[in-house]
């Protein structure tokens, strides 16, 4: 009958030995792990429980299923490979030892006999394959293909930790193979089929005209085992701890919605300035990543050539925690320019397999860089005009609805009159005279559709959204106090915003008490929902073809994919799609403050590679967008990559309008 | 090193400014105020010089709306003691009036630098900064852009159109109207404001008389023509071109 | 006391600067209602060649090596004495870095009462000043016994202030300068190399309207032409066709000078950030709504390949004109 023969060929000593180093490895493991744990627990606290179902779906959907991983075709395959090899052989070894260790020892008995131990054997030897599949795709695409995002690690001793994991699990994986062909051209059992890998192996050993080594059995099962139990215990020296780092990252993860940045802490001065201050949740995060680089081939800022790597920023603030030399976090480690490069995006955070929260941390210390001031003259001005007169523009707030001058029906004032729809319009489309005249076309589209809707004239602040990004929290506090007193004072069902900011900022992170949040509604939205109820009629067909960016803060923060493309499908318009479109859309570069800062010289700003795109579309007449930043961060990168005459940038409403 | 810092604030331009009905004076009902930007430059100065050689920063300003939170940022940006003159200012307060108030607050406290604005856009009788100084007997040097001091002197960078600097050297106490400091008013985070508020005091000194001879009355203050959109000038490029000819001549440029 | 009125002369390393001839200008306007003389007031050292071409009836000198250059406090003391002696209707100091250093304390070492900022002075004894920014003037009567006034600029023209014929000089006795507290220890030349914009008191300024790089040739023309530089916006700056340190606007300099010529540039608000404070802008576009001509006091929609060409001939004739 067909039984496992642990420990076949071994001598005693040998089985003594092993249990010798399987306790010392324990003790090894069991000290890198608690140290990991110990430095985590030094962050401040931070609640990340509760919904305990929908954690641990996210633990069987992300890791069991891979399903972030997979997003990328080929890296996806190989580490799902690997993945799911490893973790085979390994409960396959954990089987082997309880047949031996536990029931045979304890009980008596062996439950790995018979047909269980013939799939048992099968299932090992595929899935031993597996692995070499993943890890040769591994070696083939780290050394050999060579992707950019593997390479100019910020640490020299990262591709040794590479090269270390990769080797070691190839030799086991081959070892462990070797040990069972020796084996089996030595024992030569009636199920030996059953091991169709191991068989060859076999095969080929007697094919050498050697069946009988069993010295060399002896040696190549104790390197195998040696080196299973030299990188089990290195585990959490290595990148490997992100098997477990990863997945309490995930489970840990944030349920809030994307849009609702944490609040600020303030012990010890405002933001991040030591590595104490993050909270244990972004220390977890710093120890998960995975060095994958998938967040820094989509990152805006790291693509227009600025300083920021979010996979470098990780991988730097997790050695930082190491560190014994008393390097400072700001200036040492990070420098204000990454910190300042990020336009909040949030790219990263969406493809991240270790779902690790960037803009959480890069906030936090851009928050302790405004405590202190370090910021450049531009930001500084904003800043100043934001605190002093609620707008960027430093221009008053009498002037915020000087574009509604010259319209009939005059724009009602929700600060006296009830109405349905408040209009909540934002500083760029109330303030930039490039933008008015759209601004005005939405007005007349709102008046169109027969809405009742009013603005709040000059009682409107900015909303804050950027501000609070930039790390202000103090002038965020002030201006949304604000709007929420002037929003408090009126009668609505409903608020339509233009900003996709705005948007973000009154939806995911106003104090909304008392009566409960409204309902806030973009406008490509609320004009969907028209078209849907019949409320809204097109007279015309538009037959431009168009293609459609997403604004960062409509689509990636808050999922806001569809209403728009339906918008533009009912004008008529045909719809092509940017490679990089929905939740993979590539940010114009203005959010997360930047329109306030200075530009340091790129090779490529980010609205310029994001028009190439569009202009590489056959026949794209149209670049449509639906925030007011876009407007004039593309208008601009039309001009400047010489695609005016080939492309024109339109808001969503000149779409609409046009169409009425 | 004692360092005072006078400020004043000024109507903010960014608002429309309107006369009054009488038409002698600003509207004042919308007025919005703000901080000189040269006496926010002479604050940062003060804060600079404090920094390199120590000393104590005092920074006095006449009540107006919005000066409460200048003082505490001031404080936040490391100021050490905050004055408030408050008093009846509704009869007008001008340059010769404030600099005598302030001459008379300062005479006691003896600063060794007295640092202030260059100018303020609404001064009608010149800058608080040279009459203070010869209200209290000090040599006075204006237009500085950066001034480095020892015990008994300090050595301003004035600055002369076409970018020449001279430096002067000035016996101590003296007063000097600032320009620019050598770095822009530094940024001060609305939290470090609202903390400050919890540890900082302003102290209030009341202001009895204001005497204002020295100064002048406006018998009429009016706007000038507005400017809102160009004058577009018409016909053939020669002619065109001819007209910008006498535009630029006019101007001084030919 | 008498009806004269002084004009304290300004000068900087043996150059008159400009505003003593405009306050020259203006004394004549305010002695021709007084009927008194006008009086230029030269504090120097070996330098009474310097008043040459003043329109005044007279000039006092005083002559010092104290004086030799403006020092605030050497100026006050020998002025104070001057001022005290012969009570004149009026002092006319510049709104300048000279000016506006010495008139304050005059005010109350004499107890005069001062105006500031002034822009007019007429013959009816009647004062213009501009206040915040130039959004306001303020007028009123000039305030007796003797009304120190600063001068800005802008109210007349140079020549007004300038004469053919040499007025007499008379030298004037002066105080004693010994212990002074304010000294010039040298003055610093600004920094060679690149042009700093901001400090050009004439700026020719390309955008895009300009279309290719060998076309800023005819800006820069029409810059030497008129003695000024050229400054562009941002595209023309990201095309490499101009170095960034002429970038003008949101991420450029921000300058102000005398006169800001904007050839093809539509008026983008980054743009007019960085020069809305200019004393003139003029404006060449052919776009009627671009919103440049917003900012700009005179424009015109002329193509500037028309109008610029014939603009530099005809400025070229003009300064060999005159
Ligand atoms: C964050 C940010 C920062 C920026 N910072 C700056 C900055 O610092 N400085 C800056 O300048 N811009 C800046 N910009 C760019 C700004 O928005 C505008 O795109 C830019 O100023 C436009 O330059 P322009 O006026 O030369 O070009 P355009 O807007 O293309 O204008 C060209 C003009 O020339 C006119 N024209 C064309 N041909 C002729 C002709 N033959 N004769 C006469 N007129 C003609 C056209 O009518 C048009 O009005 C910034 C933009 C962003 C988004
Ligand atoms: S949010 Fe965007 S810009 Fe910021 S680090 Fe992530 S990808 Fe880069
Ligand atoms: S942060 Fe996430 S996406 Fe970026 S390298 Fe690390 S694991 Fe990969």
């Amino acid at each position: 009958m067909p039984v496992r023969e642990t420990f076949w060929n071994i001598p005693h000593w040998a089985e003594i030995a092993q249990y010798i180093l399987a306790l010392l490895t324990a003790v090894v493991f069991v000290y890198g792990v608690t140290r990991r744990i110990l430095r985590v627990r030094q962050g401040q606290s931070e609640k990340r429980t509760g919904h305990f179902w929908a954690r641990i779906w996210s633990l069987v959907v992300q890791v069991l299923g891979q399903k972030r991983t997979l997003g990328e075709l080929y890296p996806g395959l190989m580490h799902f490979t690997i993945f799911w090899g490893m973790l085979v052989l390994a409960i396959g070894t954990a089987l082997a030892t309880v047949d031996w260790d536990i029931t045979l020892l304890f009980f008596g008995f062996q439950f790995l006999t018979g047909w269980v131990y013939i799939i048992f054997e099968l299932t090992l030897d595929i899935l031993g394959l597996l692995v070499i599949t993943g890890l040769g795709m591994a070696i083939y695409r780290r050394y050999v293909i060579r992707p950019a995002r593997l390479q100019n690690f910020p640490l020299k001793t990262l591709p040794r930790d590479d090269v270390y994991v990769l080797a070691m699990l190839a030799f086991i994986a081959i070892s462990g193979y070797l040990t069972e062909g020796l084996r089996l051209a030595v024992t030569q059992p009636d199920w030996g089929v059953w091991s169709p890998i191991g068989g060859v192996i076999a095969a080929a050993f007697l094919a050498l005209g050697d069946p009988n080594n069993q010295t060399l059995h002896l040696i190549v099962w104790g390197l195998h085992i040696a080196s299973a139990f030299i990188i089990l215990g290195s585990l959490p020296f290595t990148k490997l701890f992100h098997i477990f780092s990863v997945p309490l990252n995930i489970y840990f993860r944030s349920l809030q919605p994307a849009g609702a940045l944490p609040a600020a802490r303030t012990e010890g001065g405002m933001g991040v300035k030591e590595w104490k201050q993050f909270t244990w949740k972004q220390l977890l995060d710093f120890e998960s990543c995975t060095r994958c680089g998938r967040c820094q081939d989509v990152c805006p800022a790291y693509l227009s050539s600025q300083l920021l790597s979010p996979r470098n920023m990780m991988i730097k603030l997790d050695a930082h925690l190491w560190e014994k030399d008393g390097r400072a976090l700001h200036g040492d480690i990070i420098a204000p320019e990454e910190i300042w490069a990020c336009t909040t995006c949030r790219a990263c955070a969406q493809v991240c397999p270790a779902f690790i929260e960037h803009l959480a941390s890069i906030v936090d210390m851009r928050r302790h860089l405004v405590d202190q001031g370090q910021m450049d003259a531009t930001l500084q001005t904003a800043l100043m005009n934001l605190g002093r007169y609620g707008n960027s523009f430093g221009q008053s707030e009498r002037m915020r609805a000087k574009w509604t001058a010259s319209l009939q029906p005059a724009v009602k004032d929700a600060r006296h009159e009830p109405v349905e729809y408040l209009w909540f319009v934002g500083d760029y489309a109330s303030y930039s005279p490039t933008l008015t005249e759209v601004t005005r076309k939405a007005a007349d589209v709102f008046h169109k559709a027969g809405l009742n809707f009013g603005i709040l004239f000059d009682a409107e602040r900015n909303a804050g959204n950027d501000v609070r990004r930039v790390g202000e929290e103090g002038i965020f506090e002030m201006l949304a106090g604000k709007n929420m007193q002037a929003l408090g004072k009126c009668k609505f069902e409903t608020i339509v915003t233009t900003d996709p900011h705005t948007y973000n900022t009154l939806k995911n992170e106003y104090s909304w008490n008392g009566n409960g949040r409204p309902r806030i509604l973009h406008y490509t939205e609320l004009l969907d929902k028209l078209i849907v109820s019949g409320q809204l009629k097109f007279s015309k067909k538009l037959d431009y073809k168009v293609t459609y960016h997403d604004p960062c803060y409509l689509g990636r923060y808050n999922g806001v994919y569809d209403a728009p493309r339906r918008l533009i499908r009912a004008t008529g318009c045909e719809l092509a799609e940017m490679p990089r479109h929905g939740e993979r859309a590539f940010c114009c570069g203005a959010g997360g403050g930047r329109i306030w800062m200075e530009e340091k010289p790129g090779r490529e700003r980010p609205s310029e590679i994001r028009v190439r795109e569009a202009a590489a579309l056959e026949g794209v007449q149209a670049f449509v967008v639906a925030c007011p930043k876009d407007v004039t961060m593309f208008r601009d990168a039309v001009k400047t990559t010489g695609n005016e005459s080939r492309l024109q940038v339109k808001d969503l409403i000149e779409l609409v309008h046009e169409a009425l | 090193m004692k360092i005072a810092v006078p400020i004043k604030f000024v109507p903010d331009l960014v608002e429309e400014l309107t006369i009054d009905p009488n038409g002698t004076a600003l509207d004042t009902s919308w007025l919005r105020l703000i901080i000189n930007e040269f006496d926010d430059h002479a604050v940062e100065q003060a804060i600079l010089l404090k920094e390199r050689g120590g000393g104590e920063v005092t920074v006095v300003a006449a009540e107006a709306e919005g000066v409460d939170d200048f003082l505490y940022t001031a404080a936040a940006k490391g100021a050490d003691h905050l004055i408030k003159l408050t008093g009846d200012f509704g009869s007008g307060m001008n340059s010769h009036a404030a600099a005598r108030a302030l001459a008379d607050l300062l005479k006691d406290s003896k600063p060794d630098l007295i640092l202030t604005g260059v100018q303020a856009h609404n001064d009608l009788d010149g800058a608080v900064g040279p009459l203070l100084a010869e209200l209290l007997d000090m040599p006075y040097v204006g237009y500085v852009a950066g001034v480095s001091s020892t015990n008994d002197k300090a050595i301003a960078r004035k600055e002369y159109p076409g970018g020449i600097i001279a430096e002067m050297e000035i016996k101590l106490p003296a007063v000097l109207g600032i320009q620019a400091a050598e770095q822009p008013p530094r940024y001060v985070a609305y939290n470090r404001i609202r903390q400050v508020m919890g540890t900082s005091k302003i102290e209030e000194r009341t202001i009895t008389a204001l005497d204002l001879s020295g100064g002048v009355t406006a018998s009429r203050m009016f706007q000038p023509e507005s400017s809102q959109r160009a004058t577009i000038l018409e016909g053939s490029p020669e002619e065109v071109a001819d007209q910008m000819v006498g535009i630029l001549k006019e101007l001084g440029m030919l | 006391m008498s009806q004269d009125i002084f004009v304290v002369i300004e000068h900087l390393r043996g150059q008159v600067a400009d505003i003593s001839y405009v306050m020259l200008a203006a004394a004549r306007a305010l002695a021709q209602g007084t009927g008194g003389k006008v009086v230029a007031i030269l504090l120097g050292h070996n330098a009474q060649e310097l008043a040459g071409n003043f329109s005044a009836n007279r000039v006092l000198y005083a002559d010092h090596p104290a004086l030799a250059e403006f020092t605030s406090e050497a100026y006050q003391v020998t002025l104070a004495s001057l001022i005290r002696e012969q009570s004149p209707r009026a002092v006319l100091f510049g709104h300048t870095t000279i000016g506006a250093d010495i008139a304050g304390g005059l005010s109350v070492k004499l107890s005069l009462p001062l105006v500031s900022s002034c822009r007019t002075l007429n013959s009816n004894g009647k004062f213009v000043c501009q206040i915040c920014g130039g959004k306001i003037m303020a007028e009123g009567d000039l305030p007796s016994p003797t009304a120190l006034v600063t001068m800005a600029p802008g109210g007349y023209k140079l020549e007004e202030g300038q004469s053919d014929q040499a007025p007499a000089i008379e030298t004037t006795a002066i105080p004693s300068l010994d212990d002074l507290r304010v000294t010039l220890k040298h003055y610093i030349e600004p920094e060679a190399g690149d042009v700093d914009i901001a400090k050009e008191p004439l700026l020719i300024s390309v955008g895009r309207g300009i279309q290719t790089k060998d076309n800023i040739e005819i800006a820069r023309e029409l810059a030497t032409a008129l003695g000024g530089q050229v400054s562009a916006s941002r595209p023309i700056v990201d095309q490499g066709w101009l170095p960034a340190s002429c970038l003008v606007g949101k991420s450029g300099k921000h300058v102000r000078p005398k006169v800001y010529l904007a050839l093809g540039i539509s008026g983008a608000p980054e743009h007019v950030e960085g020069m809305n404070e200019s004393d003139t802008i003029i404006a060449i576009n052919t776009d009627p709504n671009a919103p440049i001509f917003n900012v700009a006091k005179y424009g015109t929609t002329a193509d500037i390949f028309d109008l610029v060409p014939a603009l530099t001939e005809k400025v070229k004739q003009a300064a060999g004109v005159s």
